[in-house]
């Protein structure tokens, strides 16, 4: 190619970034790579290497270490002996180390850009432009929590040893996104890079050691998938961290519910992104540029599911694909392409395969026409126009440079259509009225939401997933709660198991004026309804004493419940104000028959009638902290380096089950059950099996204080039972258990079918008197979800 | 598509081939305007924040190395409206210009990159109406049209019939491009049947000369205004839409380009005619003028790297592509000095 050749076709001509340091770096380690434990480089246990390779070459770049049990154990061990120290560091000194890793990063950049380019197949560009500087700059906004954590997170203290497993897609800065904020505030991480792209994890556990992370502190254990199963099953780790595709994340849910550990997954996406007629249409087509064909569309909140206005669907159609004319596709390393390699030959057979459905499904497909390299693992970015909501490629999540197009008619239709999908992780709202775009960002499910923007990232705003996209938040001020444990919880008890009294034998009552028979019923969509299978359980006195019956609830309850929680959504946009005023009320109405109250737990729990009263005035007291919290536990506004804010808003999370513990009978249920409709949540309770009638008494409460009918619905019976009905039910957001430990488990692992928010407390009894351990922000934090909505601005 | 609405006669000026074309095997249809389309004004949305990124991003998406880059800023020369717009311009000074103009590269420099008697000149010589015919003897016998700025150059706030008459005595003058500005009050207050209006007089006083009109993005703002100007002029009959008069407190940008290029396609969608693109001030460096030829490549395609439908008003960009090029020659970092002024 000459001069005179380009003049003529003004073509770009190659432009390769040197890739000799990153190579260089390979070659010093001999291209083979043991595990990173307590500062140094160990050997794998098992000897065993695994290849990985150059996605845009199809070559082996490098063996990784093939961790087995006594690596992770190893390395567990080695992040457990640097706890102690690396908790009197302080928040400081922690600072101090982020501060250098961020600096590291920096000094390192084009090292470990060009590194990630060659071993993850993405363009140079989004590694040097993209991956890189928001990795360092996750590390520097997390140093500065480290330094303000004692004074911010006083009431906090760090969970312990962290376990992570994150995905290939974006190997470095998901390495940031969970080592900064772990680190930072004081735990120690042991992390499971993917087994494709484990080499910038390791190049960052070396520079980070020279850079003087003490030993320990991080710690870096590569394999595949089987290395993965075995952190999150090790009993030294504190806490797993999870970042990658659904079906695994149910997998680690299972496998360490009823452990104790705390779990965060980031998971999948189906995310929509909605083009509204009154939108800038070069600004989203360019829009979908960023969505879908950002890392090979690679990207769990890629916006994959275009949803356009019918009116301008046409013009749309024609603009993308005059845009998809221009990508170019190429070799990682070229300076001037748009889209580098899929990550690995099965992902490609993955998405070809997927297309190809989409295809016979009656999709119409465009691809750019551009030049594709023979070898190696690409594939050209593709429209599939013309998709319906049932079709196999509008449902599965792709993970390729996919877009799948279809239209709605109004707004209401596209946020039903947005909100059509098991996922909830991003969404992008394109248009340039403002009412309609901040109308329709709070209705859709999702934790992100770009309004005429996409894929913006910042240290600063919380990212994570509504529904089965995951939960737990990374970023801001909300990711730091994942790393982090409340004080007042740390000293809690296995609850003392009380044996179930005996019935004592009646008498009958001879032949006196009986009293009038009262049978609590069921509280059912704002009615008190008999249980479906109609039969009752007795309840019984400390003593054995009958003091009346309640309900049987079954699974056909709960489900009557469960619909009526979900259609009393209205709830949900109630104002903060109206929320409040009802649990006022509740309280006043509950204070009215206070004596009746006290009565009835003195009765079921034997307390003397100075406890039962104070009980109750601790219930009614507990009702007024959340009706003063209803319109004050409110969002944060970020400040991401951008001209433009993100709105971190707290919403409901929706149907919320709760299973309430036998102590306090009514102090417990209501404890549980106020922060969660303060926030607009629906409940369905289910009251202490032993001590049910407080809380079927309090249906009449809840009857005279204007509750919406379904707001909040008791079902009485077999407490354990009910929860794992609850667990099992796919239209139940979320589910608080507190009781038995076998409870607990259970909880957590049946609640995988559409990976619902849970809160157990593993048999661990609370203080409900305590206040700092079961009022406020330490619960209500559990009853919202932090919806971060993106608002990019100027003209 | 509702009716629009008609200001003037849709169809005064009939559509000719561009008079000089080089590189074209097809030469372009002239833009004959058309009847003013509020629909096609009232429907422009443009997002600032969604603009700002593709822009900030497309520097690291295309860039041309070595023989291409070579390839590239020789294109850039034949790009340049090479310019002198100063109060002390002399006769003398305008003739130093139009020598620059025919030889733009050094001899060694072109025989090496082996562009020698391929006769490499800039776009144009952009001057003052008072120094057109001065130029245009400068120039004699070499292909390179004489752009007169007029209407009022910079601030187009002389009286209209005198805007009109400043056209017709530069294009007896011998200009072959008229570079005129908009009376920014006519979008900055909304009044598009005005700035149709005055826009159809200056295409008409044109006659034969291109059009080009200069939009002085700096004193609109906003993209919007920037957009829906650059639409209404179109319509109006430019030929080439330009962003700046330099002397605007901030001249041509990345992103007021973009909202001009993307009127341009639209208006090419709908009525076939390719209008050009000038950017102007503050392109000072082979660097700059390398992403903006970058944008009108991805945003309007091929065609629109060429001078008949690009072109970049500077004053200085010159010598930075010649020290540049001698760079690419060399392998060693160049000065100033080693480059003849213009």
């Amino acid at each position: 190619m000459s001069i005179a050749h380009y003049y003529e076709t003004m073509d770009y001509g190659p432009a390769p970034e040197a890739d000799g340091e990153a190579r260089a770096w390979l070659k010093r380690h001999d291209t083979t790579f043991g595990h990173f434990i307590a500062g140094k480089f160990v050997a794998p246990a098992s000897g065993k290497h695994l290849t990985t390779i150059e996605p845009a070459t199809g070559k082996t770049l490098a063996k990784i270490a093939q961790g087995i049990a006594a690596d992770v154990e190893a390395a567990v061990g080695a992040a457990r002996s640097a706890q102690s120290s690396w908790a009197k560091l302080g928040g400081h000194g922690r600072a101090r180390h982020l501060y250098a890793l961020a600096r590291m990063l920096q000094r390192h950049a084009r090292l470990f850009a060009v590194l990630e380019a060659i071993d993850n197949g993405k363009p140079i560009r989004e590694t040097r432009d993209l991956d890189v500087p928001l990795a360092a700059r996750h590390f520097l906004y997390h140093a500065g929590w480290a330094q303000l954590q004692e004074r911010e997170f006083a009431d906090h203290v760090p969970v312990g040893v962290i376990g992570q497993i994150i995905p290939w897609n974006f190997p470095l800065l998901m390495l940031a996104w969970k080592i900064a904020p772990a680190l930072a505030t004081g735990n120690m991480v042991v992390l499971k890079p993917a087994e494709f792209t484990s080499l910038t994890a390791l190049l960052f556990a070396e520079l980070a050691a020279e850079a003087g992370l003490p030993p320990g502190v991080l710690n870096v254990v590569t394999g595949d998938g089987a290395t993965g199963a075995l952190l999150a099953e090790n009993p030294g780790v504190d806490k797993i961290a999870f970042t990658g595709s659904t079906e695994v994340g149910r997998l680690i849910r299972q496998s360490t519910a009823g452990t104790g550990k705390s779990l965060t997954l980031e998971l999948g996406g189906k995310s929509p992104f909605i083009v509204f007629d009154d939108a800038d249409i070069d600004g989203a087509v360019e829009g979908v540029v960023d969505a879908i064909w950002f890392n090979q569309g690679q990207v769990c909140c890629a916006g994959s599911r275009l949803l356009l206005q019918e009116g301008i669907a046409e013009t749309f159609r024609k603009r993308l694909i005059r845009r998809m004319e221009t990508l170019r596709v190429g070799p990682p390393l070229d300076k001037a392409i748009d889209m580098g390699a899929v990550v690995a030959p099965v992902q490609l057979e993955r998405i070809k395969a997927l297309v190809e459905t989409g295809v016979k499904e009656g999709a119409e497909r465009y691809q750019a026409p551009g030049e594709i390299p023979a070898e190696g693992c690409f594939y050209p970015p593709t429209l599939l126009w013309n998709v319906h909501p049932s079709s196999t490629v509008a449902i599965e999540e792709i993970f390729g440079p996919v877009l799948v197009a279809m239209t709605f008619r109004t707004p209401d239709e596209a946020v039903m259509l947005a909100n059509n999908t098991r996922y909830g992780l991003a969404a992008s709202v394109w248009s340039e009225t403002i009412g309609l775009a901040l109308d329709i960002a709070p209705k859709l499910q999702a934790g992100v939401v770009w309004v005429n923007a996409t894929n913006l990232f910042d240290a600063s705003v919380g990212f994570g997933g509504y529904r089965e996209s995951g939960f737990g938040r990374e970023g801001g001020r909300e990711g730091l709660y994942e790393y982090l444990k409340p004080k007042a919880w740390t000293g809690r008890r296995a609850r003392a198991k009380v044996p179930p009294p005996a019935a004592a034998s009646t008498d009958g009552a001879g032949f006196g004026t009986p009293s009038i028979d009262r049978t609590a019923k069921l509280f059912v969509g704002g009615k008190q309804v008999r249980p479906d299978g109609n039969y009752s359980r007795a309840v019984l006195s400390p003593k054995g004493r009958h003091l009346g019956e309640a309900g049987e609830g079954n699974r056909k309850d709960i489900r009557n419940a469960v619909a009526a929680a979900r259609s009393a959504e209205g709830w949900a946009r109630a104002t903060t104000h109206n929320r409040a005023q009802i649990l006022y009320y509740l309280a006043e109405n509950l204070s009215a028959r206070g004596d009746e109250f006290a009565k009835r737990i003195g009765d079921m729990t034997g307390a003397s009638p100075a406890k039962a009263r104070a009980e109750v005035e601790a219930s009614i007291e507990r009702l007024f902290s959340y009706g003063a919290w209803a319109d004050k536990y409110e969002g944060t506004i970020h400040a991401p380096p951008l001209r433009g804010v993100a709105l971190a808003m707290h919403e409901p999370i929706g149907v919320v089950g709760v299973a309430c513990p036998d102590e306090a009978p009514l102090l417990g249920f209501i404890s549980l059950v106020a922060p969660l409709i303060a926030m607009g949540n629906r409940v369905v309770a289910v009251p202490s099996e032993r001590h049910p009638l407080a809380a079927t008494d309090f249906y009449q409460v809840l009857e005279t204080s204007d509750v919406p009918a379904g707001v909040v619905n008791i079902v009485t019976g077999e407490r354990d039972a009910l929860a794992r009905v609850l667990a099992e039910h796919d239209d139940v957001d979320a589910l608080w258990v507190f009781g038995s430990p076998e409870a607990s488990t259970a909880a957590e692992r049946l609640s995988v079918g559409n990976l619902k928010r849970t809160l157990v407390d593993h048999g661990l009894a609370l203080d409900w008197y305590d206040r700092a351990a079961s009022e406020g922000p330490i619960l209500l934090r559990h009853a919202v979800q932090v919806k971060n909505i993106w608002i990019p601005y100027g003209d | 598509m509702a009716q629009g609405v008609l200001i003037s006669n849709p169809s005064v000026v009939p559509a000719q081939p561009h008079a000089r074309d080089h590189n074209h095997p097809h030469p372009i249809a002239r833009n004959s305007g058309r009847a003013l389309e509020m629909d096609w004004v009232d429907e422009i949305r443009i997002n600032l924040s969604a603009a700002e990124r593709r822009v900030a991003s497309l520097p690291g998406r295309r860039t041309v190395k070595k023989d291409a880059q070579a390839a590239w800023l020789l294109k850039a020369i034949t790009c340049i409206d090479l310019t002198t717009l100063n109060g002390d311009d002399t006769a003398e000074r305008v003739k130093r210009l139009c020598a620059k103009a025919k030889a733009p590269l050094r001899s060694d420099l072109l025989e090496a990159l082996g562009f020698a008697g391929r006769g490499l000149r800039t776009g144009a010589i952009c001057v003052y109406h008072r120094f057109v015919a001065t130029a245009v003897e400068a120039l004699d016998g070499y292909d390179i049209p004489v752009a007169a700025v007029s209407t009022g150059f910079p601030a187009g706030l002389v009286p209209h019939d005198l805007k009109l008459k400043e056209i017709e005595a530069s294009v007896r003058d011998g200009a072959q491009e008229i570079d005129i500005v908009i009376t920014r009050e006519h979008v900055l207050t909304g009044d598009w049947r005005a700035l149709y209006a005055e826009v159809r007089d200056f295409r008409t006083a044109c006659g034969d000369a291109h059009l080009k009109t200069i939009l002085a993005t700096g004193d609109l703002k906003t993209l919007r205004n920037v957009a829906k100007a650059s639409m209404v002029c179109m319509m109006a009959g430019a030929d080439f839409i330009k962003t700046s008069t330099g002397k605007e407190g901030v001249n041509a940008t990345l992103p007021v380009t973009l909202a001009m290029l993307r009127m341009i396609r639209v208006y090419e969608e709908r009525t076939g005619f390719k209008i050009g693109f000038k950017p102007a001030g503050g392109i000072s460096t082979a660097k700059d003028v390398l992403n903006y030829q970058f944008l009108m490549k991805e945003e309007l395609g091929r065609d629109w790297l060429e001078p008949d439908l690009f072109r970049v008003g500077a004053s200085s960009l010159l010598a930075d592509i010649e020290r540049q090029l001698e760079h690419h020659v060399t392998g060693r970092y160049s000065a100033f000095n080693r480059h003849p002024v213009g």
